[in-house]
């Protein structure tokens, strides 16, 4: 009865909690079926919006058509050859050479079936400092500090260049058999952005996330090595991005 | 007529409105970065877009913030979404809605939903769309779609879909068994699915 499958209607209207959205994402990569059905759940779900039409002020008109002035199109996704399906929407754009530290990354679509790629599962590849320096030296850099138990920690980001650095130097080892986890607060829901064992000092915000559009960031210490998929612990430390 | 798609175009405007197809080809060429195309896309799709975030969110200003963002989103990802798989509408209003649900859900803190249960906003949004011979049809069509719902399956739904909730939660707020709200829930929309010949693919 707590068959994952049963899950899809409430993930199609966004009826699930954080922990259960990782899971059913999880459960997607291997099921043809559950994405199927949630494609033609979707398309169910939003007919209910129908009867929900309310003219928006013009001034929403003007902000929309204001804003995009500013933002770039993503290119479309290039596949290998046979591989048919494109995954929309999750998948962000990854600038330059920037290596997802994330295993097996999920690749949502909204409103269509699902598609996901599989990005390098290289856990062990060092965030490199001068890319952390590049963020630091930015010039829309935006820098954000918090401290816990007297320990201060700082997030650095930059839009223009889609990234975002961790600064902790005095960070103390995690509990045994725990590592941190950076996470990136994409508006939907929190996106896993690399682990740190607390000896680094310097570590970049890496995997699905979005640096630049993310409106926060969170640590939480989660199972050593590889950490989770959604936050299982409450955040130790949280930070709040200013808007664009 | 080479496709049939359950999810229709959005509001007719006067110069004639995109259809399903229109609006997906409004899409592409967003993505290549015509605002032109993309104000039309949104001309086509906002009182939709807006309708959804206010019965949502329900204060006006925070749906207002939610469909900006919503918009913004489209318009940077708009290479990614794929006409094969859905519709352009469907695309947009599941972005909307899901910006929307984590709207309130953040808010929770601040206990901003305690007070007026009822959905004050109704009345609003039908009045509006009033004029909209088009839109009036379909939404007869889903209202009609809903009615081959059994109330249970209705109640769990628009509490989970227009709510915000969880089905924990709507579980909890029906005495019902954790597990029995999802399993409504998904019905409900097989149901409607259904009734409404939604095809994807």
């Amino acid at each position: 009865m707590n068959d994952v499958h049963t899950l899809v209607g409430a993930y199609a209207v966004d009826a699930v909690d954080d922990v259960e959205r990782a899971a059913f994402e999880r459960h997607l990569l291997d099921c043809q079926t559950c994405r199927l059905e949630l494609a033609s759940l979707r398309e169910a779900a939003v007919l209910l919006a129908a009867v929900e039409q309310v003219e928006p002020p013009v001034r929403l008109r003007e902000q929309v058509l204001a804003g995009i002035g500013s933002i770039r199109p993503l290119p479309p996704r290039v596949v290998p050859e046979e591989e048919v399906e494109v995954a929309p929407e999750r998948r962000r754009f990854r600038p330059v050479a920037l290596v997802a530290a994330a295993a097996a990354v999920i690749a949502l679509g909204v409103g269509t079936p699902v598609a996901w790629e599989q990005l390098t599962d290289d856990t062990s590849q060092a965030p490199t400092v001068s890319a952390g320096d590049q963020v630091l030296a930015a010039d829309d850099a935006e820098e954000y500090t918090q401290s816990v138990n007297g320990t201060e920690v700082t997030v650095v980001r930059s839009r223009s260049l889609n990234r975002a650095v961790l600064l902790a130097p005095d960070m103390p080892a995690p509990p045994a058999g725990k590592v941190y986890e950076l996470w990136l607060d994409q508006g939907d829901g929190m996106v896993p952005a690399g682990v740190m064992t607390g000896e680094e000092e310097t570590v970049l915000f890496e995997g699905e996330g979005d640096p630049g559009t993310a409106v926060g960031a969170a640590i939480t210490v989660e199972p050593a090595p590889d950490g989770s998929q959604a936050p299982t612990t409450p955040a130790l430390l949280s930070f709040t991005f200013k808007k664009a | 007529m080479d496709h049939l798609r359950a999810v229709p175009s959005g509001a007719p405007s006067e110069e004639g409105a995109p259809g399903a197809s229109g609006l997906a080809d409004l899409l592409k060429r967003s993505s290549r970065g015509d605002g032109d195309a993309f104000a039309r896309f949104y001309d086509s799709t906002s009182a939709r877009a807006f309708g959804l975030a206010v019965r949502v969110v329900r204060d006006r200003a925070q749906a207002e913030e939610v469909a900006q963002e919503a918009f913004l989103e489209v318009w940077r990802t708009a290479s990614r979404f794929d006409s094969g798989r859905g519709s352009a509408i469907g695309w947009l209003l599941t972005i909307v809605h899901r910006k929307a649900v984590d709207r309130v859900r953040s808010a929770e803190a601040a206990s901003r939903r305690d007070t007026n249960y009822e959905h004050d906003n109704n009345a609003v949004a039908h009045d509006a769309t009033a004029e909209a011979a088009e839109a009036a049809m379909e939404a007869r069509r889903v209202r009609s779609a809903l009615g081959e719902l059994t109330s249970v399956q209705r109640e769990a739904l628009e509490l989970a879909y227009f709510g915000g909730y969880t089905h924990t939660e709507v579980a909890r707020m029906l005495d019902l068994p954790v597990g029995t709200a999802k399993t409504r829930i998904r019905d409900g929309l097989i149901r409607m699915r259904d009734a409404l010949g939604v095809t994807t693919s």
